[in-house]
């Protein structure tokens, strides 16, 4: 069985976002990018699966521009067979990204999807869903566990109120909760490897898909700012402020 | 204009995520909701302001691959389609979107006319107004930006939907529920969180539950706590976590990552306790106490 990991160039996790001044977005130029986390873990359940003998071929795919290539190379160095760059400067959102995304599985005919639950820039959570959808493959979103057994997956997921699992019939579409693994880190001698994994470069607008954004982005604004308040020095007088200043107690 | 809502029910009553929807549906004309499973259609009758309670009483789990075909079959006669952004409404929203071809729009806090809308990005560090050309919106709405509606309301007709077949691909198999006697975290007016700081699950049970029942509290974690056992996942607050807006939310022994402030910024009052002085939760507390809260909680538990 091929795994398809579909993976996303993102502002690194650790840097705190700025708004440009402009209100145009948030900037990126010059900021450290690198593949959003829930994609790693993603990555590595695609990984393990490929590591127990259930699957076969773990192929990477990501939609951007040209630098978006220095992620596939990350995610070959973590143990990616190949990788697949669908290239276009244009912004993308989960509708086109999950069109393409189609494009891909019916070219590729991978036994599952495996990718994230969000991309940490946009938040969306919608574009796994929005390709199973397209593809009329069951969902298995949330993921915090994944077992393949008779031609099934089943799928333990993060809700509301706790736990629920669901078992699917392959191929499925499945998107990693934080829970699912601890992804590896790429050994120098894998980085060093994965710069002769063929990495394959397709056109976006070669695969027929409207790219043109149903959801424009008017403008960009800073939250508003919170203030740091007092520190207090004993707990009466904590208490005390909660009870006479903030009045919440 | 007329809204759709698809709504969760949990022990006999409208979860207020769900009622939160319906507040930010009332902005688009009339509003009929949508019920799925077994709980009684009677709960979503007395909502006040809707129109009509449809009810899918075969669709027990609510699982996204049914829910979203019958959702698909209605949405012809509505102009906007939402949910709570809880997880039910994120599983299932998005795949009616991929089967419309609409973008969906998650997590909104604003609604500026019918088809501009405000939501966060980027773990909440900034916000964006966005334009849908869509000619249905389909939206999940952040529960803590809009005021429930109550369940005073004359009793709407019910109405009893046929569900479309089920091809077997995707089966519930269990679902394991957490059982607890505090208020739902989402709803709480005031949340205890523990972070890495508690070290162990035994501290984090036995020095925040004695605070949280004199205050009624929720009890949150930050993900360092929920990976390191010390709470279960759905206790989690934050960019991938619950998000919450309490009166007074209350951090223990939590640093304050840019991924928790995402879920509980919003909150009214913040106190932070934590023994670094530069943490940087304290920057957004409006009552910080340096300190040991192995000290500081026993204390506050009797102070209160
Ligand atoms: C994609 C992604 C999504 C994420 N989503 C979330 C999310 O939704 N929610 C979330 O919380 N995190 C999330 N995180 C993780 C986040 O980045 C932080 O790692 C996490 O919040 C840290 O948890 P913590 O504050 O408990 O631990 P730490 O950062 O280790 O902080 C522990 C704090 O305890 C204090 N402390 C220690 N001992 C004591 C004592 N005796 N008395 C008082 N204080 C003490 C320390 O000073 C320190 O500030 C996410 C990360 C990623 C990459
Ligand atoms: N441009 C992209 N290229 C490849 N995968 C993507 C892209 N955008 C989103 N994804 C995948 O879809 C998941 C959810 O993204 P989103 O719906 O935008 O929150 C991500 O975790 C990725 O696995």
């Amino acid at each position: 069985m091929k795994v398809l990991v579909p993976v996303k160039r993102v502002v690194d996790y650790n840097i705190k976002p700025r708004v440009a001044a402009d209100g145009s977005g948030v900037e990126t130029q010059g900021v450290k990018m690198s593949m959003n986390p829930f994609d790693e873990i993603a990555l590595e359940e695609a990984l393990r699966l490929r590591e127990k003998g259930q699957a076969d071929e773990v192929v990477a795919v990501t939609i951007g521009p040209q630098v978006a290539q220095d992620v596939l190379r990350t995610a070959m160095a973590m143990g990616a067979d190949r990788a697949i760059l669908i290239q276009t400067d244009a912004e993308v959102e989960p509708r086109a990204v999950s069109s393409l995304l189609k494009a891909v599985v019916e070219k590729e005919q991978p036994g599952l999807v495996s990718m994230g639950k969000q991309a940490i820039d946009d938040d969306m959570n919608a574009t796994g869903q929005m390709l199973a959808a397209r593809l009329g493959w069951p969902q298995g979103t949330f993921a915090s566990r994944v077992e393949i057994a008779d031609g099934r997956v089943e799928v333990a997921r993060e809700v509301d109120g706790g736990t629920e699992t669901v078992s699917l019939s392959l191929p499925a579409v499945i998107t990693a909760d934080l829970r699912l693994n601890e992804p590896r880190y790429a050994s120098l001698p894998n980085i060093m490897k994965a710069r002769k994994k063929p990495l394959e470069t397709i056109e976006a607008g070669s695969l027929g898909v409207d790219l043109t954004p149903h959801l424009k982005i008017v403008s960009v604004a800073e939250p508003p700012e919170r203030k740091a308040g007092i520190i207090v020095e004993t707990v009466e007088e904590l208490v005390q402020k909660l009870k006479t200043e903030a009045k919440v107690i | 204009m007329t809204a759709l809502v698809l709504i969760e029910v949990e022990n006999g009553r409208v979860r207020q995520a769900s009622r939160s929807a319906i507040a930010a549906a009332s902005h688009f004309g009339d509003v009929d909701v949508l019920l799925l499973g077994e709980a009684p259609a009677e709960a979503a009758s007395r909502l006040s302001g809707i129109r009509r309670a449809l009810h899918a009483p075969s669709l027990k789990h609510a699982l996204a691959e049914q829910a979203a075909a019958l959702l698909a079959g209605l949405a012809g006669s509505y102009s906007h389609i939402l949910s709570a952004a809880s997880s039910t409404g994120k599983n299932i929203l998005p795949r009616l979107a991929g089967l419309l071809d609409v973008q969906p729009i998650s997590d909104v806090v604003a609604i500026k006319d019918e088809s501009t809308f405000v939501r966060p990005i980027y773990a909440g560090n900034a916000l964006a107004t966005v334009q849908s050309s869509d000619s249905v919106k389909i939206m999940t709405i952040r529960s803590s930006s809009f005021d429930p509606v109550s369940e005073d309301g004359n009793e709407a007709a019910i109405e009893t939907l046929e569900t479309p077949a089920d091809d077997g691909k995707s089966r519930f198999v269990k679902l394991e529920q957490s059982q607890s006697d505090r208020p739902e975290l989402e709803v709480a007016r005031v949340v205890i969180s523990g972070g890495k700081g508690l070290k162990d699950a035994s501290n984090f049970h036995t020095l925040l539950e004695p605070v949280a029942d004199r205050l009624g509290a929720a009890i949150g974690a930050s993900r360092a706590a929920v990976d390191s056992g010390f709470a279960p996942n759905e206790m989690q607050v934050g960019q991938t976590g619950k998000v919450v807006a309490p009166e007074l939310y209350i951090a223990t022994g939590l640093s304050g990552a840019i991924q928790h402030l995402a879920g509980m910024k919003d909150s009214r009052v913040i106190v932070a306790i934590n023994i670094d002085p530069e943490a940087p939760i304290f920057k957004v507390a409006d009552y910080g106490m340096v300190g040991d809260l192995f000290e500081i909680l026993p204390a506050l538990a009797k102070a209160l």
